[in-house]
């Protein structure tokens, strides 16, 4: 077990593709950390250059007090499962499991009980015979895991462990994987794409955007604050509404309405420009009118099951803004709704940054 | 009714030109199969006169038995010596990005046909003069090999680049030398190309005549293709009782070998993997 420590890691492709640009990142010691961003944002490059599949073009990786940025991958002490999980097809899901100790030269007999034991914690010792072929997607994935953890490596690299399953299996697959990580308590970096999945498995995330890390912390900092617009459009499940907006003497002019500034926001000046961000599901629908509200036409209903997003058409070009309404109180699309920010979950966002007034309780996670 | 006599008279129709399509294959065939048990075959296929005399005769013959074993020495070699070559050369050109890569295998492919050709007879004689290679089995081999490597490492390519490269990064991870991510991944996963590659390269060497037939003086050291064109009566006349006895035998290690490989691992001459 280790922590990951990154400085200045650089990555330029032969092509002249900047996948990582000058990167600082601290993972620490035990962490369940997830590097999210969009497809191309650099975030598999960043962990195959941690596993030593790629060769850093600047900068220094350090796993534990090792600096491991000119070694290979093999004697980084790392154990990383891919997206397809790489099972070797001509081996049985024993000799699978126990590939990582035939290459350290444990003898026979020693390494296929390892993979027995190891099989057997993951529930997977009525397959050991079996071709990876004859195993279905979440098995195959939880030999992936085992054949990983027969390796014993002070860090696991999980490159999109979810994608390859079917939606159903993938949250089974969720829950299981939280637990494995808590259990073996090794730190565990894994990729995805999909901010569910981030939210849900990570003690820490990075959000990640061409190269650069745009906000590291916790699901709950990254959900609740996110400190730029594009981690508030790209954290949860709805991007959060973000409107144009000028600051008023004691208040903010948002689509015509007046609202309270809201009390996280850190110093603002009358008269300038803003964005005003607010989640969807952090705001009251109302079908009267209501203070301190922004009202709209209702244009879209859409049902999400227990609740339906509404999408309300704001007075001028301030565009539109999206609502989550519980069962039961859905309008009709021609409605007019008026819509209330829950209490400090509102925030602004100047050219783009969040305007955030300093935190009294927790420090927010290192915000960049 | 008149649709009803146009299709049967079409039906019948193709089936007698089948019928003729096939015989004319299979005749020779069934030649081959009943002539060396006939104590007089001709040119012709008739019901043998049953008789083994023909295999007694061959045996007598010096080189007809030892001229099989020389083929397999020549097949076995070539194929080893252009399995092993075309498997690194494959691998190599499949992961590493060179510049050119793709020109080079048509390249290649293109000039392989030239090699084992007859118009390059002479320079390679010639070649094979100077580097004491006359007379050799080995010089055979490495002609042959060098004839049959661009398109073997051709086909074993397409095996290698359908070989996910995730296979090979995660026993790098776990440490694996490059040496060893052959031997244990790469090898057994391409094994059914391997395998269509040295089929191919036995059947191709078992095959040729003028190569070994040139470079090949002793006629103790010829293989059975070439001992198969001195199978002649005193009197100049093709002998037929030995030609087809022989010819029998020539064939038979073929086939045993495409039922025994294409049982075994089934013939594919493209890459993909079941998963």
């Amino acid at each position: 077990m280790a922590a990951i420590t990154m400085s200045g890691l650089t990555k330029v492709y032969p092509n002249g593709v900047r996948a990582l640009n000058a990167l600082d990142l601290q993972i620490a010691d035990g962490e369940f950390f997830a590097l999210l961003g969009p497809s191309g944002c650099g975030k598999t490059t960043l962990l195959r250059t941690i596993a030593g599949l790629e060769v850093a073009s600047g900068g220094t990786v350090q796993i534990g007090d090792t600096d491991v940025t000119g070694l290979p991958p093999g004697r980084r002490d790392v154990a990383m499962v891919f997206q397809d999980y790489a099972l070797f097809p001509h081996m049985s899901v024993r000799d699978n499991i126990a590939y990582p100790l035939r290459i350290k030269k444990v003898d026979r007999r020693t390494r296929h009980g390892k993979a027995a034991e190891t099989a057997d914690g993951l529930g997977l010792a009525e397959l050991l015979e079996r071709r990876p072929a004859q195993l279905s997607g979440g098995q195959q994935q939880r030999v992936a895991l085992a054949r990983a953890m027969a390796y014993t490596p002070q860090v696991f690299l999980l490159d999109e462990p979810l994608s390859n399953l079917d939606a159903r299996l993938r949250l089974e697959a969720r829950t299981f994987l939280k637990r494995l990580q808590r259990d073996l308590g090794v730190t565990t970096v894994f990729v995805t794409h999909d901010q569910a999945e981030a939210l849900a498995l990570a003690d820490r995330i990075a959000v990640m955007q061409g190269g650069r890390i745009r906000q590291v912390g916790t699901p709950v900092e990254v959900f609740r604050r996110p400190a730029n617009t594009f981690v508030a459009g790209f954290i949860g499940s709805t991007p959060m509404n973000l409107i144009p907006a000028t600051v008023r003497d004691g208040g903010i002019d948002v689509a015509g309405a007046v609202l309270p500034i809201p009390e996280t926001a850190g110093e603002v000046t009358p008269g300038e420009s803003i964005t005003y961000g607010v989640r969807p599901e952090y705001l009251d629908y109302s079908p009267a009118e209501r203070a301190g509200a922004l009202s709209g036409e209702v244009v879209v209903v859409e049902n999400l099951g227990s609740s339906s997003l509404v999408s309300l058409d704001l007075p001028g070009d301030a565009g539109t803004v999206q609502v989550v309404v519980p069962e039961g109180d859905e309008p009709q699309p021609g409605d007019r709704g008026w819509v209330v920010p829950k209490a400090g979950r509102a925030l602004l966002y100047r050219d783009d940054e969040l305007v955030a007034a300093p935190i009294p309780a927790q420090p927010a996670g290192a915000n960049r | 009714m008149n649709t009803t006599v146009s299709h049967l008279l079409g039906r019948i129709g193709r089936y007698v030109f089948l019928s003729a399509v096939l015989g004319f294959f299979a005749i020779p065939l069934l030649w081959l199969a009943t002539a060396p048990f006939d104590s007089t075959p001709k040119i012709t296929t008739s019901m043998p006169d049953f008789a083994l005399d023909n295999f007694r005769a061959l045996l007598d013959n010096p080189y007809a038995v030892e001229s099989l074993l020389n083929s397999v020495w020549l097949a076995g070699g070539t194929a080893i010596l252009v399995v092993v070559f075309a498997a690194l050369a494959a691998y190599a050109l499949s992961r590493v990005r060179i510049p050119g890569r793709d020109a080079l295998l048509y390249g290649l492919l293109l000039l392989s046909s030239i090699v084992t050709g007859t118009a390059t007879m002479v320079p390679l004689f010639e070649l094979a003069f100077r580097l004491n290679l006359i007379d050799s089995r080995l010089g055979v081999i490495l002609i042959m090999s060098g004839g049959l490597l661009p398109a073997a490492i051709f086909i074993l390519k397409d095996f290698m680049d359908s070989t996910p490269t995730s296979y090979e990064e995660s026993a790098r991870v776990f440490g694996a030398s490059p040496l060893q991510i052959v031997r244990h991944i790469v090898v057994p996963v391409v094994r059914p190309g391997l395998a269509t590659v040295a089929v191919w390269a036995v059947a191709n060497v078992w095959g040729n005549f003028l190569v070994p037939y040139l470079l090949l003086r002793s006629p103790d050291k010829a293989p059975a293709a070439v001992i198969m064109y001195t199978l002649y009566t005193e009197g100049g006349q093709a002998d037929l009782r030995l030609l087809s006895t022989f010819s029998l035998l020539y064939s038979l290690p073929v086939v045993l070998m495409f039922i025994f490989v294409s049982t075994r691992y089934g013939f594919r001459f493209h890459g993909g993997i079941k998963r």
